[in-house]
């Protein structure tokens, strides 16, 4: 299978980037790793009049540390995410989900941006940015804005990002305290995309209460879902079976997964419930630690 | 039409070719380049037949234009053997049997290749794991497993 014809273009900073994506508006679109981009185009599923390919866009290319704050940009490898000491430091949600993408073959060439724009339901990079309450940068010509993780998807495959603007950074927070962390997912091979994915990033005060929670899930909508109400009721509360329950019965109520070829709504919402459990006590254990 | 001039070094020598944008790189080097030990399988990054290592990492190129790899450096699996010899990796996977109909073997060679520089004591975990980015529908992995094992121990003896 071979793609269809497009005009390349590889420009060398990220103004010029900028510049071609406006000129080309609907018509162009960016690669970065292309491990999503180029089996779709492959397949003659896309079929783009203007590749803009921001490879060379070093400044991209990077993992900083600041207060409280960890910055990477877009083009930097899913590989380099997966290995980063600073990351698995402070961010270690992060570290968790990443072997969860594809293969290392693939991580070695895939881009932490790319895959939260291409804003999979099920895929691992989106669902831990909303965990941890980050936030992106997007560039066009005219500005930089800066869109929180609730904000940007919008529906299968859609994010917030315009045909003229480029995901430039991702920001994740550094939480303070007592913090715990656990990212499950269950798919039918190992690589293959989630069936259902679950996330779970919260601290503790010096009484083993959840002083914040934020347990996501994936492949159940058609973003990640933030189980709000989930959150509400954990606040203040130690962590016991009954909540348990009471988080697992929530996650039943507010979910609406599909049926497709490899599960059944049903089976997705008993996969919901047990990976939540999961998660939660997982990320509970180690934030008492 | 779009036509691009590409210069690239693989298993280090030059070539300089004129691609149209859209020629996958695996395509560029069977075709191209004449270097058909990269095999073409599923096309769309599944299989991990065609996989190269380029500038230091093993990925799929199916996925890449040949139009991206100008400028760069690049190892083929016609590159690993020196002077005529199976390099040691090689040489197991034919003593352990790690190939049968050998459509899959460039592909694991060259992922096998760029793990080991990174990853010198790998556990069978480990092997397995960098295995699962490629499809081998005769062996069940066993003999690939072994071969990998053996240049893994192999390589702490000569250390």
């Amino acid at each position: 299978m071979k793609p269809a014809q497009f005009d390349y273009y590889c420009p060398k900073t990220v103004d010029e980037a900028l510049t071609l994506l406006e000129e080309s508006g609907f018509d162009g679109k960016i690669i970065a790793g292309g491990q999503s981009l180029v089996p779709i185009m492959n397949m003659r599923l896309s079929t783009p009049d203007c590749l803009i390919d921001i490879n060379r866009l070093q400044d991209l290319d990077f993992i900083d540390y600041e207060e409280g704050l960890v910055k990477i940009g877009t083009l930097t490898r899913q590989n380099r995410v997966e290995t980063s000491d600073l990351i698995r430091q402070h961010i270690g949600l992060l570290s968790e989900a990443v072997p969860f993408i594809g293969h290392v073959q693939t991580r070695n060439r895939g881009t932490i941006g790319g895959s939260l724009v291409h804003a999979d339901p099920t895929a691992e990079i989106p669902l831990a940015l909303m965990t941890m309450g980050g936030s992106v940068h997007i560039a066009s010509t005219d500005e930089v804005r800066t869109v929180n993780a609730e904000d940007f998807f919008v529906t299968y495959l859609t994010t917030d990002v315009m045909p003229t603007e480029l995901l430039t950074e991702i920001h994740i927070p550094i939480w303070e305290g007592r913090v715990g962390y656990s990212f499950q997912e269950i798919s039918r091979r190992h690589g293959d995309f989630a069936l259902v994915a679950s996330a779970c990033q919260l601290s503790v005060d010096d009484q083993n209460r959840i002083s914040n929670a934020r347990l996501v899930l994936g492949g159940v909508e058609s973003v990640p879902l933030l189980v709000t109400e989930a959150n509400e009721l954990l606040q203040g509360e130690r962590l016991t079976d009954s909540l348990l329950d009471k988080v697992a019965s929530i996650v039943s109520k507010v979910i609406e997964p599909e049926s497709d070829l490899h599960a059944s709504a049903d089976y997705r919402r008993h996969l919901a419930q047990s990976l939540s459990k999961r998660t939660l006590q997982e990320a509970y254990v180690k934030a008492g630690r | 039409m779009t036509v691009h001039e590409v210069e690239v070094k693989i298993n280090g020598k030059t070539y300089k070719e004129e691609v149209e944008s859209r020629m996958l790189l695996s395509d560029f080097l069977r075709e191209t380049c004449g270097l058909t030990g990269t095999h073409v399988g599923c096309e769309h990054g599944v299989c991990g037949a065609c996989t190269v290592i380029v500038n230091d990492s093993a990925v799929r190129s199916c996925l890449m234009f040949a139009v991206q790899v100008d400028g760069q450096e690049m190892q083929t699996v016609e590159g690993l053997a020196q002077n005529g010899q199976l390099n040691p990796l090689q040489k197991n996977f034919v003593q352990c049997h790690g190939l049968q109909c050998g459509f899959c073997t460039p592909g694991i060679l060259m992922s096998t290749t760029d793990y080991l520089k990174k990853h010198s004591t790998p556990c069978k975990k480990d092997i397995q794991d960098m295995l699962s980015g490629h499809l081998c529908r005769c062996t069940g992995y066993d003999g690939i497993v072994k071969a990998i094992e053996k240049t893994v121990e192999d390589q702490k003896i000569n250390i």
